[in-house]
């Protein structure tokens, strides 16, 4: 068996979770590159890297990047054009 | 600062005078890769300098094989913080791949098979202290570490050392490669610890 | 998502290069099997390293169970097992992880395929799905180097006989124990035929391990007709 150099997008939700308040591993991104829609939690992450790279599974371009300094943290979501997450139903005002 | 754990040292990191602050010393040679490992054959390979006017200069593997060949033995170090000490590498300076190019140009791009970049300035990629390497260690440079042939910029973090090079790009304006556009510094000198923008 | 401090209250051994830890952690929010956690060591000179590990228990108020295999030259597995000592503390990040998980409120037949200590987050399912008295018929096919790489060994033969509707096969890839059928291999296609449930029957399927096996286990699958969104995945690479 190849030792492939990355793993599933699961792994992003703890770097994401320092940045984002909803949970991006249930979030669907379509990639800007090729259109697939795929559910984060299934991209290919590329982590031995100075930053993480997360990868579209179908065209394998770039979706996502994190970079995290001590203080500070770069967020790349230029190969995503976007990120949809599920939320709970909006109240509705009954008049 | 975190909740110190008793015991726990983590890699050694402090020691030996040639070593940039902030780094560890390690005896492997780590794999990082942003992506898929590109399959270049040696057939098709080739190498294209660029210049502002449009001007491009291309080497085929033979033609490049058939250049002066150099073997520096460097120091490297990457920014994740291991730093590897005495490496040998054979291949040819930038000195004579920029050999009567006319430019006036000040920064480069180097840019790679499989889309990777990385931006200098063009100053350090001169003076005998940048190569386009082919061989490592005595062997043919192995796909994971970059081959068939990398950039080698030693003074500057290793993501500058573009894997898998196929190409550089010769601007006036400076230009962020694929670190760089995500938070990496645009110079990136280890002694002065420039891991960062704004570093 | 905060860092949270934790301390280790038990230690128990699993194989000759694998133990499971019981943390403490006040404050710990619940958890589902299969989401993991981010654990991080602090030196006294403010240098910091984490890793993600899978939580090995379901929710059991403010205690944790991970199991860390011990990466040869690693830097932070070979601490946990042979440093860090009982009542020390860590800082631990989660839950994290809102896909690969089972939640005991399914019904559907689950199929678990593990390779190495990929077993871990699976093994949360297991004993979730007792703890939680869930019918949902489980069968895990545990691939493994050999019998003394099997992590909790002995709970999984208890569990084969006392818990109604789980079903465990093993397939070991260096060295079989006497009485095992056939040659030492890897998995395969007849494993995955025989082992697991057709396609027909829709089962959910969670797929653990090194990133070459789950590439391997995942394309197996699909060929046989699951649907490629009912096969849940969880790679893991060799950081240590």
């Amino acid at each position: 068996m190849t030792a492939l150099p990355y793993v599933d997008g699961n792994m992003l939700d703890g770097p994401l979770g320092e940045v984002f308040a909803v949970d991006l591993s249930t979030a669907t991104g379509r990639c800007a590159h090729c259109g697939t829609a795929s559910p984060v939690a299934g991209l290919r992450v590329y982590s031995h890297a100075p930053g993480l790279v997360a990868r579209c599974p179908t065209c394998v371009e770039v979706m996502l990047r994190l970079v995290r300094a001590p203080d500070r943290a770069w967020l790349d979501l230029r190969g995503a054009t976007f990120l949809r997450f599920p939320m709970p139903p909006e109240r509705t005002l009954i008049r | 600062m975190g909740i110190v754990t008793p015991g726990f040292e983590g890699r050694p990191r402090a020691g030996a005078p040639n070593l940039p602050p902030g780094q560890y010393l390690t005896p492997d040679f780590p794999v990082l890769s942003a992506g898929p490992t590109p399959k270049v054959p040696r057939e098709t390979w080739e190498f294209v300098i660029s210049t502002e006017t449009g001007m491009e200069y291309r080497w085929s593997w033979d033609e490049m094989m058939a250049l002066p060949q150099e073997a520096p033995t460097v120091d490297i170090h990457c920014v994740t913080r291991w730093s590897k000490l005495g490496t040998t590498w054979q291949g040819v300076s930038l000195d004579t791949l920029l050999d009567g190019i006319d430019t006036v140009a000040d920064y480069a791009l180097a840019h790679s098979y499989g889309g990777y970049s990385s931006n200098l300035p063009l100053g350090d990629l001169r003076d005998g202290r940048a190569w386009l390497v082919h061989t490592y260690d005595g062997g043919d440079l192995p796909a994971e570490h970059g081959g068939p042939a990398r950039l080698l910029v030693p003074h500057l973090y290793f993501w500058k050392s573009a894997k898998w090079v196929r190409g550089i790009r010769l601007m006036s304006e400076d230009s962020p490669g694929f670190w760089e556009t995500a938070g990496y510094h645009d110079y990136g000198d280890p002694w002065r610890e420039q891991r960062y923008q704004g570093d | 998502m905060r860092w949270l401090p934790a301390r280790l209250v038990e230690r128990r051994v699993e194989t000759p290069t694998a133990q499971t830890l019981v943390l403490e952690v006040p404050g710990w929010p619940a958890h589902l099997p299969g989401q993991h956690v981010d654990i991080r060591l602090t030196a006294p000179d403010g240098y910091q390293a984490a890793r993600s590990y899978s939580l090995a228990a379901p929710a059991d108020g403010d205690r944790i169970e991970l199991t860390v295999q011990r990466v040869p030259d690693g830097e932070v597995s070979p601490f946990l097992i042979e440093t860090y000592r009982e009542g020390d503390p860590v800082e631990v990040r989660g839950p994290v992880g809102g896909w690969f998980i089972w939640r005991p409120a399914q019904t559907d037949p689950v199929l678990l395929v593990a390779g190495g200590s990929g077993v871990v987050p699976l093994m949360a399912m297991v004993r979730a799905r007792r703890a939680a008295g869930s019918r949902a018929p489980f069968r895990l096919i545990y691939s493994v180097r050999t019998p003394t790489d099997v992590f909790y060994a002995d709970e999984l033969r208890r569990r084969v006989r006392d818990d109604a509707g789980l079903d465990v096969a093993f397939v070991y890839t260096r060295a079989a124990p006497e009485g095992w059928q056939g040659e030492p291999h890897r998995l395969n296609l007849a494993d995955v035929n025989t082992h697991g449930w057709p396609p027909d029957l829709e089962p959910l399927v969670y797929v653990c391990g090194p990133t070459g096996f789950v590439e391997t286990v995942s394309d197996l699958l699909v060929g046989l007709g699951h649907p490629a969104r009912r096969v849940r995945t969880e790679r893991f690479g060799p950081t240590g």
